[in-house]
């Protein structure tokens, strides 16, 4: 083809289509062999520096020394050493003294949050709504008192709230009579109360008593909701018939705070006390 | 194959290949060494360039303690003359980018690629670089000598003083762009001392090296091949737009005076193929093939055939402003019949109404409220319905300020918490605050609640408010 090429002198590599369409043999352009060659470059630089070629067990490893889980822990240091500052300070002090300081308070809050959602959410939901069958954190009727102090024992040592069954000692019309006076808020209202025994726990007024972790029968608020189509009611009643963490009684309630004593620090468990009281409900 | 058996197809082609000759694509192979000449529009020239000048000198405008305009972007708060805006009010940003966005398209429906030609950075600093050449190298054909000549040391003392102020002239641009973002007089001292940071340096370095290159080496090639403005001029210009144009009707057949032929006899046009207005063009073009890609619209072949024309006494204006229309012996297009002009008027209008607006209600204290979505509510002992809330307090002012928050909402309404508040200048400065209503005085699940926040500062009290919604169970 080369011998009659019909386009000579311009180079072309002898393919035509179409009778004028040819193929031209231009040298590459200049930028281009250089982007060419600085990227091979690039390459063996790279895998002089950085870890890159699987020769045995493990690649090399690049003269610079760099990982990703290096990386990651210095990323965390810095982290670190901004909390720190304040770190130092939350140690020395009281989680009393943390609240009375906005400043460390706010940062009480935003830096324990992942902390509480590990540990506490799952219960009490992320923003202490409590969940079914838990209690919730951010109103202010407290079972066993809502002091910070308090708070901090309770995540220390856990709860266990105690009520017997009183099945064996209320006929079902009696028990009606009790819950109606209760969720009336007027639990005094009702001999009975009196009579079997409840205001040893619950009190005269039937405010109950922290010391004991009674609930307050007064206030419209549960500490135990009403299950699937159950009323209020309903709810009540079961719980004064079967009682809480009865073992004598299959159908009690259960309620039951773990110890967090042992899984957590002190100063993780001051810290979380301050966001738990922070929610709202803190006395 | 010889030239006299070309097939018929082959002769078509070649004529293809001549024809396109005229059509020189300029590449960059050349320099460009335009001629300089005065003449008006060289001055209309030199005057919208002038505005560049404020780059330079702005940033050393003070108010008070601080810079008169300054976009200080480590602390996010962008000062122009009195006004502070923060990142918040950022959407007037983008009302500010339509409106130019638009007069780039109303002026170059209008009146071609003016801010190419009077305006635009590249053509600007272009041109003084150019002008610079002038003044050191000599006239055009000087210069094309000069860049032939071997280097001696009279060539080596003319380019070394060239690029000594071209580099000057770059330092200088980047040193102010950065000026912008950086305190001025600060700025001067910490470059010299070493202070001044990688984001600046880097900075100065990148508008140093652009500056040399573009205007230095790239010049019109920039224009053609790199700007995309360039590129879509083609379809913002339209017949009744007004560019230099070369009025071919009164122009051909061009040809040169001939010698002791009087006027009367003359059959050429009034052209006389000077080729001036090439020798003037900054970006090499010729624009008797009419308008083109190439042209920034910079008038100045205008001035060198007027010149000419004078000469020899033909009437000035053979190329002149002049749209398509009325060189093919139209008429110009009243402007009330251009709905494209007009409607481009009226979204830039709405836009610079928007950033009025924005402007004048640029709130010095402003309030955020955020709702705690988990529990959305929780029944007090008292038998109150508990809210809670994430207050934001935002204050733009120079000082920081104690503020009280107020809300208005259901009766027995009890705001919690939001004593002692002060406002962060400059930042926004959170707090948690709950408020309580008596179930019974609910109403039903959502009841409106108006926050408040005022402060003062020099005598002045600042307000802002916002609503927000009280949850309570249903009913
Ligand atoms: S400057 Fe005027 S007269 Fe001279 S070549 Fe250009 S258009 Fe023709
Ligand atoms: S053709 Fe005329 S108006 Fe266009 S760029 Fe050249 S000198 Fe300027």
């Amino acid at each position: 083809m080369a011998d009659n090429n019909p386009y000579p002198g311009e180079n072309n590599t002898g393919h035509i289509w179409d009778d004028n369409i040819r193929e031209l043999d231009n040298p590459v352009p200049g930028w281009w062999m250089i982007a060419f060659w600085a990227s091979i470059i690039f390459f063996f630089g790279y895998g002089v520096l950085y870890p890159m070629y699987p020769i045995g067990q493990k690649p090399t490893q690049g003269v610079l020394g760099w990982t990703q889980i290096k990386e990651y822990q210095e990323g965390l240091d810095e982290v670190m050493a901004v909390r720190a500052e304040f770190e130092n300070q939350l140690k020395e002090m009281t989680a009393q003294e943390i609240l009375a300081n906005p400043g460390l308070a706010d940062y009480t809050e935003a830096s324990v949050r992942v902390l509480f959602g590990d540990n506490c959410a799952p219960c009490h939901g992320g923003g202490g709504q409590g969940g079914p069958g838990y209690p919730v954190l951010a109103d202010d009727d407290w079972l066993f008192g809502g002091t910070v102090e308090t708070i901090q024992q309770t995540i220390t040592m856990g709860r266990k709230g105690i009520m017997t069954a009183h099945g064996k000692i209320l006929s079902d019309a009696e028990a009606d009579k009790l819950v109606d006076a209760i969720v009336a808020g007027d639990p005094q209202s009702d001999p009975n109360f009196l009579q079997k025994g409840c205001i040893a726990c619950h009190g005269m007024d039937g405010k109950g008593m922290q010391m004991l972790g009674s609930a307050n029968l007064t206030d419209g608020i549960y500490r135990f909701v009403p299950g699937e189509g159950q009323s209020i009611k309903d709810s009540v009643k079961q719980t004064i018939l079967h009682g809480v963490n009865d073992v004598t009684d299959p159908q009690t309630r259960e309620a039951v705070m773990p110890s967090f004593g042992d899984r957590l620090s002190k100063d993780e468990i001051k810290k979380l006390a301050v966001f738990v009281y922070k929610f709202g409900g803190g006395q | 194959m010889s030239a006299e058996q070309k097939s018929p197809q082959q002769s078509a082609i070649d004529e293809l290949y001549d024809e396109a000759e005229h059509w020189n694509l300029n590449t960059g192979e050349e320099t460009i060494h335009a001629k300089r000449m005065g003449g008006t529009w060289r001055k209309i020239k030199w005057l919208s360039a002038s505005v560049w000048i404020l780059l330079f000198i702005v940033p050393y405008l003070r108010i008070g303690d601080r810079q008169a305009i300054l976009f200080d972007i480590p602390n996010r708060q962008f000062h122009i003359l009195n006004m502070t805006i923060l990142p918040q009010d950022f959407w007037m940003l983008s009302l500010l980018l339509l409106f130019f966005a638009l007069l780039l398209a109303v002026s170059t429906a209008l009146v071609g690629r003016v801010y190419c030609g009077y305006f635009c950075f590249q053509t600007v600093w272009t041109d003084v670089f150019t002008w610079l050449d002038e003044k050191l190298e000599g006239t055009p054909p000087k210069r094309r000598k000069l860049d032939k000549a071997k280097l001696d040391f009279t060539k080596f003392r003319i380019k070394f003083t060239k690029h000594f102020i071209w580099l000057l002239i770059s330092v200088l641009t980047g040193i102010s762009f950065v000026a912008w973002f950086y305190d001025a007089y600060d700025l001067w001292s910490d470059i010299f001392s070493l202070q001044a940071g990688s984001t600046a340096y880097g900075t100065i370095a990148l508008f140093t090296a652009g500056t040399y290159v573009l205007a230095g080496y790239m010049r019109e090639q920039a224009c053609f091949w790199l700007c995309p403005y360039a590129r879509i001029q083609g379809v913002m210009v339209d017949n009744t737009t007004l560019v230099p144009t070369y009025d071919f009707k009164r122009g051909e057949p061009r040809g040169r005076i001939v010698k002791g032929q009087s006027e009367d006899e003359r059959t050429t046009g009034d052209c006389v193929d000077c080729k001036q207005c090439i020798a003037v063009c900054p970006t090499g073009v010729d624009i008797r093939h009419g308008q083109q890609e190439g042209c920034i619209t910079c008038g100045l072949c205008i001035d060198a055939c007027d010149l000419v024309m004078e000469k020899i006494d033909r009437p000035k204006g053979l190329i002149r402003y002049e749209s398509l229309d009325v060189l093919e012996g139209g008429e110009n297009r009243p402007l009330f019949k251009r709905p494209r002009v007009w409607v481009y008027g009226l979204i830039m209008s709405v836009a610079l109404a928007g950033i009025g607006y924005g402007l004048s209600t640029l709130d010095a204290l402003e309030l955020k409220v955020i709702h705690a979505r988990q529990p959305l509510f929780v029944l007090l002992s008292t038998g109150s319905i508990q809210n809670k809330y994430t207050l934001k307090v935002l204050n733009k002012m120079t000082k920081d300020v104690p503020v009280t928050i107020t809300a208005t909402g259901p009766e027995g309404l009890i705001l919690v918490d939001a004593d002692g508040i002060i406002a962060k200048h400059g930042k926004v400065t959170p707090r948690t605050v709950f408020l309580r209503v008596p179930k019974s005085n609910l109403k039903g699940e959502n009841t409106p609640i108006i926050f408040q926040v005022e402060g003062e500062m020099s005598g002045e009290v600042f307000m802002g408010t916002r609503m927000s919604v009280f949850i309570g169970p249903k009913y």
